[in-house]
């Protein structure tokens, strides 16, 4: 698997789209080296509103530029998007239904080295708490550059985490992205596992661990988090022992709720795999962060492994 | 047609009739800042702003917010009488399924720009539209009337800062000084003062009159045409309750409940005044 950084391609993907796009402005609580929107900056000044140190102010004043027919997209940290900003994201842009794009980068632990008040847990429940905003959360690279095309085409407010580090490529290239729509990436008819974000390449590591001992995997990239197609999910939960979602966020309010949601009733047993309800902290890599929460494909074989000793 | 001082002053007295029916009696409602902000949004409506009631989304029309979204009444009392919808919807005011909500709502109301009333960002929303219409190359104001309460709120000092930043001279703030607060006087509470010198430290160009007096009112929006470079901020000294003998700088009409005998006392008041002014023009 080629690897990529997902805040570079959507840097250079927005400069791209801001060549056909006018309607495209960007705004920037000076993180932009960091969001890799300085891309835009350098090409599109006119275009590019560094908005201070201020993430409520930059929220409402891109409900003011959506007002006047612009894509606006804020960016900063995916802590400090969903939580510095969130009354304004709620009042300001959500209840008028604005064309606001809010892009959270370096979500859940993949800031490591700035410990628990720059990392996002909780992101993806906060923003999925609101009525009508949609969520996204691309798996890779290549999955970055198309969300990132569907949702300058949608209208309304949209919320989208990106990690910091180059991670896995796990999608093909020609593959368009449907907002709302589950995508299936291996067949199997064991267990299923629900993944978004690098999970999902830890969910395909971990069918080739458990292929060797004869298990059956199904792998489902669950790149929007809401809306949510539910028959999709039921299909894919279809002949199944049971299901496993494997998330980098809080148990509470992301992945883990939406599939528990839409699955119940089925009887189905679930493992879910994700931050348990606890702040990140320090270390000196992600890899160190991702074993220590039990974020690796370990842990995800050891769910499917419970699930299957269940039945 | 731009009204006159005269007639401006008497349609102030009209939409603040309109203000006190709404409310009635027997139901809370914002009465003081509705009555402190009416006479600088009549000149606004009727005054200085390009818009066009036949077409609320007309693209050249000047915007006006209410950051301060509680004063919603104002508006609603202006909207209707200019013709956004029809007068009656007045009396449907907080009715489930109304389309004049307790706040103003863009997607219900036709005339309103933005959903403001979580206090502190309808300067932010006034900005970016400025800051929009700039990137156009737009001709269009945008006005936005701030509570004096409200700059309590620190994204205030943020849009303040950002608006000086990008010289949004086409962008007028009003700030509604009327100096109450919901529970009490503002500088007995949290002392949001030194006015005029703040914005100023700000990068604003500030203008300060007399919030009821209609020709200041006139005057310094003209003014505010003139200035280049930089936002402009109305400091408009006002008084909550302006027309309602008991109301007058009284915290308890923030958002209070006018007994039947208050509500006949308010209506007779403002009929009296109302009618006044009719005289007085006629004798003109």
């Amino acid at each position: 698997m080629g690897m990529q950084n997902q805040r570079t391609i959507y840097g250079q993907t927005l400069v791209e789209l801001g060549r056909k796009d006018k309607r495209i402005v960007v705004l920037e609580a000076d993180l932009g080296k960091s969001t890799m929107t300085y891309l835009f900056q350098q090409e599109f000044p006119e275009r590019y509103f560094e908005m201070g140190i201020a993430e409520a102010n930059m929220a409402s004043f891109a409900a003011g530029l959506s007002l006047t027919g612009k894509v606006a997209f804020i960016n900063s940290f995916a802590v400090f998007a969903s939580g510095r900003a969130y009354d304004q994201i709620r009042q300001s842009i959500s209840i008028g239904k604005l064309n606001v794009k809010i892009i959270g980068s370096s979500y859940g632990l993949s800031d490591f080295g700035d410990g628990a008040t720059h990392q996002s847990v909780e992101d993806i429940a906060i923003m999925r708490a609101i009525p009508g905003m949609t969520v996204v959360a691309p798996a890779d690279g290549i999955q970055t550059r198309k969300a990132l095309e569907a949702i300058t085409r949608y209208k309304g407010p949209v919320y989208m985490r990106l990690n910091r580090n180059d991670m896995p490529d796990v999608m093909p290239e020609d593959v368009e992205f449907e907002i709302g729509k589950p995508y299936l990436i291996k067949e199997g008819y064991d267990v299923v596992i629900f993944a978004h974000g690098i999970q999902v390449s830890m969910a395909l590591k971990a069918s080739e661990i458990l292929e060797k001992e004869g298990i059956s995997i199904r792998v489902v990239n669950v790149s929007t988090l809401k809306p949510v197609d539910e028959n999709a999910i039921k299909e894919m939960c279809r002949g199944v022992k049971g299901i496993v979602t494997a998330e980098e966020h809080s148990v509470i309010g992301g992945l883990a709720d939406v599939i528990t949601y839409v699955m119940r009733g089925s009887g189905l047993p679930v493992e879910v795999m994700g931050i348990k309800d606890v702040f990140g902290q320090s270390a000196h890599s992600y890899q160190e962060l991702l074993e220590y929460y039990g974020l690796t494909e370990k842990e995800i074989a050891a769910a499917v492994k419970k699930i299957i000793g269940l039945r | 047609m731009k009204l006159t001082i005269e007639q401006l002053e008497a349609k102030a007295q009209k939409l603040r009739l309109d203000i006190v029916e709404m409310i009635g009696y027997g139901k809370t409602g914002h009465l003081g800042g509705s009555c402190s902000i009416i006479d600088v949004v009549t000149a606004l409506y009727y005054y200085k702003m390009k818009h066009n009631p036949e077409n609320p989304e007309w693209e050249g029309r000047d915007r006006f917010l209410l950051s301060k979204g509680h004063s919603a009444l104002a508006q609603y009392a202006a909207l209707a009488d200019c013709g956004y919808f029809p007068k009656e919807e007045l009396g449907r005011l907080k009715k489930l399924g109304s389309m004049l909500q307790g706040h103003p709502d863009m997607l219900k109301t036709p005339g309103i720009e933005a959903n403001t009333g979580s206090l502190g960002q309808g300067l932010s929303i006034a900005c970016g539209i400025a800051a929009g219409a700039k990137i156009d190359k737009k001709d269009y104001r945008v006005y936005c009337v701030v509570g004096d309460g409200e700059i309590a709120e620190g994204q205030i000092w943020e849009a303040a800062m950002a608006a000086s930043f990008y010289k949004l001279d086409n962008l007028v703030a009003i700030l509604d000084r009327n100096r109450i607060q919901a529970t009490g006087p503002i500088a007995e509470r949290f002392d949001t003062n030194p006015l005029p010198d703040k914005w100023k430290a700000f990068g604003w160009h500030v203008i300060e009159i007399d919030g009821h007096d209609m020709k200041q009112i006139v005057e310094a929006l003209d003014a505010a045409d003139e200035v280049k470079g930089k936002p402009v901020m109305i400091i408009a000294n006002t008084i909550k309750g302006k027309g309602i003998s008991f109301a007058e700088n009284n915290a308890a009409f923030h958002n209070g409940m006018m007994t039947r005998e208050q509500y006949e006392i308010a209506c007779s008041e403002v009929k009296a005044r109302l009618q006044a002014g009719l005289q007085a023009k006629e004798m003109i």
